[in-house]
This record gives structure tokens, sequence and C-alpha cells, in this order.
């Protein structure tokens, strides 16, 4: 069975599960259900899996998906159930169907964010964070392949709304995933470099949802 | 999660090896749990998760109704750093729970340089790192394992030591321990009991006594405790208990793979082995319940490669049926076998062939040493011809990577066993010459040496170590006759060879020694990165303590040796006998050609020897 995409979440203590080491994780999960993935051939043989959009180490996600091919025929409905009972706690099956666009069609992202403060006032920082952010354009230098560069990360915000509460800041936020992809770290960033007086002392994101460029749910 | 550890994880080096959450952890349930306990391993998480002791006396404690046993490693130093800024002190990984909130710490020792990692652990605990210090009942705070051999030079911070096998004491001990806290038992009183466990050491109870020399005179017995506390074993091997279920770390670790236990003990008798001295006798499990355990446990875990563990792969009788049926399983789900600890001398090239199908990764050969004389007098009972043969087979059969594993500074070894070393790497590249198939890819021949260490409970014991200036000539030697492009020579560094022969035949005074060291900064000194020779030199200057005297010394037979009041189960007798041997460089026969009466068998019960 070719074309087949589960979608999962990675929350709790699995958020420190690498990209490599969640490959190899789920590998072995699929092993302990008894579904057999489909391997390359060739010298060093792997299992053809893919991810969608690797995620850093230490973000939750609850729309994560990964590609396979099985070599066996197995009822749609079967993989989950299986899947569940062998998956390392915070991995989570949200469901498998068989897949009918390609990774590349990703273009949006939700995320949710919180920053904390610990001797700033959330609430003082709130209407400037909002001011910063309504800029139309926020140039930061970041790491490229090719040493450092410049990007306007202002493009790549779709959208982006503050609110305060718990002595916190949430944010939730539309970022471009693909080309450019934004990482939620570098909004972190931008105020570092721009106005490091914005910038939280602990910042967590969570990936809730993707979309296509016109802002349908992936799938 | 704690709050504080959120902010760090993002921070540190591979973080999910602080976290837990794997799939087979066992998460029990607080309310029925009435006795905690901290399997500690002095190491990290990728060192101490490919332990198979861990894993085994991980689930014999889980097995146990209202224990709750979990998992704790040392933290790589950037971690550790974070968290004392932070001030958190060590967690147990199932739970998360701090280890003052357990009832038993008890620390797995399979090497003595982990020695600092304990205290460092302790510490990183909030935990009083000396036994005198820690007053109440628990937690109490043991160790088990390899080196506690000699339990002597940690004796000032344990509050017992296991002896052996833990699979049966170590239950023992922690049902005392809930009566102990039930009845209210004084920590003093409980550790009086502990002792009549048998194979259970408890330090204070035991008084060394030294003579002007600094030799010792005696160990006084304390209130009744054994005159000699004899280890514990598994007399029934087969059938006990081994984890099919372990945890799939999320992370790799070193041994990343599936471990099945052929036997424990070995046939051979090396004279300086400690393993194949401390683990007799010979118990073998059955091959048709390791093909069982083998599939059971890669079903359990998804891992797509098993390995078989021993002393000596090649001395289980059922090894081609074993690896037959395991095959049957692994070929068809494209699961890999390996096969480590082979010998030169009966190595089957089919075998290898087997297990290898796809690529054919290096061989590793252990003569130890250079000349037949030298590897009769250790005992090492391997043939210049079966190696060189065997060599000969793999070249022919398209092999081309082999490393010879040697020691420098074995009993009675003189330049010309030194140089035979190279002389045996010459040969072996000349037969490559005349026997590759295939001589396009050149050949890699890898020579390494470290420098030999005499360790308790062998018939080396009472040997002096090379010290260090002569190890180094000995390198030299070795290096300046090694010079063809092929042959690679590695050598081990004679600095933790002379710390590592200190801490193994030290007495109780070296304990402040190994304090010193972790109060100066030391720790993780199995580590290159982190191993500071000068730490260690100073910290035995301060404390008044030569070094050579307890690595560089040769005992007489009368001495009264640190761990004396240890009985692994060979008779010292027997090992002052082996020792003769050596320097009449005569072999003595393996177990299986011929019991020579070690002593050992009166462990069994009653039961059988499988030599």
């Amino acid at each position: 069975m070719d074309n087949l995409r589960l979608r999962f979440s990675k929350t709790g203590r699995a958020v420190y599960i690498s990209h490599l080491d969640l490959m190899r994780t789920m590998q072995r999960a699929f092993l302990r259900a008894g579904l057999q993935l489909k391997y390359s051939e060739g010298f060093n043989p792997h299992a053809q899996i893919s991810f969608a959009l690797p995620l850093s180490v230490g973000m939750a996600s609850y729309c994560e998906l990964m590609d396979f091919k099985l070599n066996d025929y197995i009822s749609l409905a079967q993989i989950p159930l299986r899947l569940k009972k062998v998956l390392p706690e915070g991995i989570s099956v949200l469901e498998v169907y068989e897949r009918e666009q390609k990774f590349k069609n990703i273009k949006w992202l939700d995320v949710d964010g919180s920053f904390e403060y610990d001797e700033r006032s959330a609430s003082d920082i709130l209407p400037e964070l909002m001011d910063f952010f309504s800029r139309d354009s926020i140039v930061i230098q970041k790491k490229t392949k090719s040493g450092m560069g410049e990007a306007d990360i202002a493009e790549s915000i779709r959208s982006i709304t503050f609110d305060e509460g718990d002595g916190r800041i949430r944010l939730k936020a539309i970022i471009s995933a693909q080309d450019p992809t934004l990482n939620p770290e570098l909004l972190v960033s931008a105020l570092k470099q721009l106005s490091p007086q914005l910038a939280p002392d602990f910042a967590i994101f969570t990936r809730t949802q993707i979309y296509d460029s016109e802002m349908n749910v992936f799938r | 999660m704690d709050k504080r550890l959120l902010r760090i994880l993002p921070k540190v080096q591979k973080p999910a090896r602080y976290t837990g959450g794997e799939y087979n952890q066992i998460i029990k349930d607080k309310e029925n749990v009435d006795i905690r306990m901290a399997l500690c391993f002095p190491d990290t998480y990728e060192i101490g998760m490919s332990n198979l002791g861990m894993k085994i006396l991980y689930g014999v404690i889980n097995e146990m109704g209202g224990v709750w046993c979990e998992r704790v490693f040392a933290p790589w130093g950037d971690m550790e750093d974070e968290m004392r800024k932070a001030g958190i002190p060590l967690w147990a990984l199932e739970s998360g729970d701090p280890l003052t909130d357990f009832d038993a710490i008890g620390f797995s020792i399979g090497y003595e340089m982990a020695y600092t990692n304990v205290l460092n652990m302790l510490n990183l605990s909030g935990i009083p790192i000396k036994s005198a210090d820690r007053h109440e009942l628990t937690p109490i705070v043991f160790a088990g394992g390899t080196s506690c051999c000699n339990p002597e030079p940690m004796a000032d911070f344990f509050d017992l030591c296991v002896i052996g096998e833990g699979e049966d004491m170590d239950r023992e001990l922690l049902l005392l321990l809930r009566r102990a806290k039930k009845d209210n038992l004084s920590k003093r009183e409980f550790l009086s009991e502990a002792a009549k466990i048998d194979g259970v050491y408890v330090p204070s109870l035991y008084n060394p006594i030294y003579n002007a020399d600094g030799t010792l005179q005696k160990i006084e017995v304390l209130d009744g405790a054994p005159e000699l506390v004899t280890r514990r074993l598994v007399t029934d091997f087969d059938k006990s208990y081994f984890p099919v279920k372990p945890i799939v770390p999320s992370t790799e670790i070193v041994h990343d793979r599936v471990t099945l236990e052929l036997f424990r003990g070995c046939i051979r008798g090396c004279r300086f082995c400690q393993a194949g001295y401390i683990y007799r006798p010979v118990r073998s499990r059955d091959p048709d319940r390791l093909i069982k355990q083998g599939i059971e446990s890669l079903e359990n875990t998804g891992y797509q490669e098993i390995t078989l563990s021993s002393l000596s792969t090649s001395d289980y009788r059922p090894l081609n049926e074993l690896c037959d049926g395991l095959l049957d399983f692994c070929v068809p789900h494209s699961i890999g076998l390996s096969l480590p600890s082979l010998r030169a001398d009966n190595f089957s090239l089919d075998l290898m062939s087997k297990v290898q199908k796809v690529r054919k990764s290096g061989l590793t050969f252990a003569p130890e040493a250079g000349t037949q004389r030298l590897r009769d007098a250790i005992n090492k009972n391997v043939r210049e011809e079966d190696l060189l043969n065997t060599c000969k087979i793999a070249f022919e059969g398209g092999w081309n990577n082999i490393k010879l594993y040697f020691m420098l500074g074995l009993p009675t070894e003189t330049d010309e066993d030194v140089l035979a070393i190279s002389d045996l790497a010459k040969k072996v590249l000349f037969l490559w010459k005349s026997h590759a198939v295939n001589k396009s890819k050149g050949v890699h021949i890898t020579v390494s040496t470290s420098c030999f260490v005499p360790k308790p409970h062998t018939p080396f014991q009472w040997e002096a170590q090379v010290d260090m200036e002569e190890y180094r000539r000995r390198v030299t030697l070795l290096r300046d006759n090694m010079r063809a492009k092929s042959i690679t020579y590695n050598w081990h560094d004679a600095d933790t060879s002379l710390i590592e022969a200190v801490l193994s035949r030290g007495d109780r005074r070296v304990g402040s020694v190994i304090e010193e060291v972790w109060r100066t900064g030391g720790k993780l000194d199995s580590w290159s990165e982190y191993f500071s020779f000068q730490r260690w030199m100073d910290a035995f200057e301060k404390c008044g303590l030569d070094p050579e005297f307890y690595a560089c010394r040769e005992r007489s037979f009368d001495e009264v040796l640190p761990w004396s009041r240890v009985n692994m189960g060979v008779a010292p007798r027997f090992m002052w006998h082996e020792r003769e041997m050596c320097y009449k460089a005569e072999l003595s026969p393996d177990c299986r050609n011929k019991c020579t009466g070690c002593g050992a068998l009166s462990l069994m019960n009653g039961g059988c020897c499988d030599g």
C-alpha cells in the first residue's frame, strides 16, 4: 500500500525527541504494530517514510504528517488501532488516510506561543509587542547555508495576535511554513535583535494546524 | 514536568535522554507503592541504557508488588551546570521525582572509573555522600555490580554492597527494607539485619586495621556480621528472569539493539581476566528458550538488530542451532544478527557468512600477547597457527579489516614478547598479501595495546602493575617496530590505567582520594573530555597516599587484601596455584576439557557447572 499518510501529535515529554530520532522511533513503532514499512532497494535499504515539516526539538505539535508505504494490505481503520498501543508517551495517532496532495503544497502554519517575562510585566509589554509586529518590514540577521544573511520576516507572518494572561503573553500566528520557512523561534530572534527590551526570558511554541496557499486545512 | 526544567531542556545537548517517557518504561500508581527504588547508573544515559544488568534488575524489581523501580543516570556536564544553576535536584526518569523521595538508591557499578560519578549524583540529589552523614533509615544507599567485588574503596559512601548477581538478593533486601519501615527500625538496626542476607556486605560492620607499612593487618568483623561474605548467584540461570520487554530509548544509545544472554561464566580461565573468575561457574540457557526470548524481545521493541552476549560466544555449545533458529525469524524480517566475542581458535567462517549477509564488517581478535610463551603464561589458549589460519580464511572470504588487541605489562613480559606483537601483525599482513581475493581495496590491520591492570579475585591480584614509565618504554619499543603502511598502532594511555589499578585494588583509605577528586571537580572520569590525571595525583598527595603502593607493588600470599572478606567463589589457593603456573608458562586446561576444581561449584547448592 503506497500513498499512506499518518497525522499525529507530538506533545509532552515527546517534544524532546529530535527529527532523526523520531524517524527511528516511528520505524520501531511500526514494527511493534506488526506493520511492515516498505523499504528502498539497494545496498543500504531504508524505510520509505517522510515527514512534512521537520519540527524543532522542544516544540509541540498537533498536526504532524508522515507519509509511508506498507508491504501488505491492511484496512485503513486497523492501522491507527494498532499504532496506538505501541507509541511512546507523547506521540498520539490522530488519523491515517490515503494522501491526496503532496507536502510541497503546504504553505501556512498556525502556531500558538507563550512568552514568559521574569522581571518585566507582561501587560506593559503587550502593546509594544503588538506595535513591533505590525511593522511592514522586520529585517533580521539569520544564519543561512552560506553564513549570515538578511531576511524580512514580516512577509512570512500572515497574521499575529497577542493577549495576556497568567502573567505571560500568549500569541497566535499564521506564519509561512515553506518558501520561505519561518521558524517561530525567529519571532524571538527578531525581538532580541531589534527590540531587546521586548524579548521574552523564555518562549515556547506549539504547532496547531497547517494550510495550503488558499488557507484550506492541509491533510 | 518541572517548569524550571522546561526552560533548561532546550539549551542542552540531546535533551531526550533526560525526560523519560520511552516505550516500555514502567509507570506505577504511587498510591499502591510503598517502596520506591532508584536504580542508578553512574554514567550517561547512552551507556547505562545499553547495560543488560540494568534491564534485568529494572524488570526483576518492578515485578515486585508495591515496589516501583525507576532509572537514574548521570547528566552530561552541560546539563549538570544548568541543573546546579537552577537548583534542580537529580530526578528519576519515570516519575520526574527527586531522589530524596526514594526509599532505596542502588548504584550498578561495572567499572571503577565511575566512582566519582556516584558521589556527584548523590550530591546533585542533595543527599550527603557519606554513609555516616545519612542518619535516617531511608534513603538507603547501596551498590552492586562487578566493581563491588572489592567494596572497600567506596566503603565510606555506601550503606551496603550486594556482592554478585542481584536477581534474588535485591528483592530480599527491598522486602527487608519494607519491614524495617513498618517496624520503624533505625538505620543501624536495618543494616545489621541486612548483613544476615547472603551476599550483603555492610562496610560499617568491617573495620580495617593497618600495619605501620600501610598494608592491612586485619579487617575486624563487628556486631556478628559474617566473617566472609559469599557472592550470590542465580543457580538456575536457564529459567531465571530475562527482560523480553526492555525499554526502547527514543534517542540513540551505544548498544541500540536486543541483547540475548547465552550463559554466565567462562570456561577459559585466562589468568588476567576478572570476569572469567568472578562469574563462575558456567551456567547456560537453553537455545529454544533463547530463540523464543529473542523473537519476543524483537516483537516487543521493534529493534532491527539482535546480538548475543556472553564472555565467549563461540563456547556456547548449541551456537549453530541458536543462530539458525534466530535467522529463521531475522532474515524475512530484515533483522541483523551480530556475534561478538568470537575466539580466534574456533572461529567459524560459515557462521560469520551466515550472519553477515550484506556487509563484511571488521573482525576483531584479542590474542592479548605476542609470543606463545606469554599467551601460555596468561592461559590464553590461543595458538598462533589458529589465529593465522583464521585470518587466512577471512582474507580468502573477502574480509580486509582486522583488529588485534593486546596488553602490555602482563606478568613475565619481556621485550621479546613486546616485539613479537609487531611480528604477528606483519605475519597477518603477509597472509593478506598471499591470500586476499580482492587486493584493490587494500587492507587495514589495527593493533591496539592497553596497559595491564591487575584485578582482585584473579591469579594476578598479587601482581605489580608495570609503572607508567616502563609501560611507555614498551609502547615506544613496539611503535618503533611497527612501521608497515597498512598497520595502524593505537595505544591506551598509561594515566587511566594507573588510576584504574589503584581503584581496583585500593583499601578504604582510597575513598578519601575519590572524595577529594570529586570535591575538586572530578566526574565522568571514563570520558577523556573530563578525566584529569593531575587532579588524581594532587588528591593522592593531599591525602598522603602513594598510588604506586596500590598499583605497582607485589603482594605476598599472606598479605591481608582489602577484598579478603569477600568470597567470589574461586578459592585463593587455586588462584595462587594459577599464578605459579603462569611463572612456569604452563597452561591449565579449560573447564570443558577437565575440571580444575577452582571452588566455584560450592556456590551452586548442588547444581552443576556447565563448563
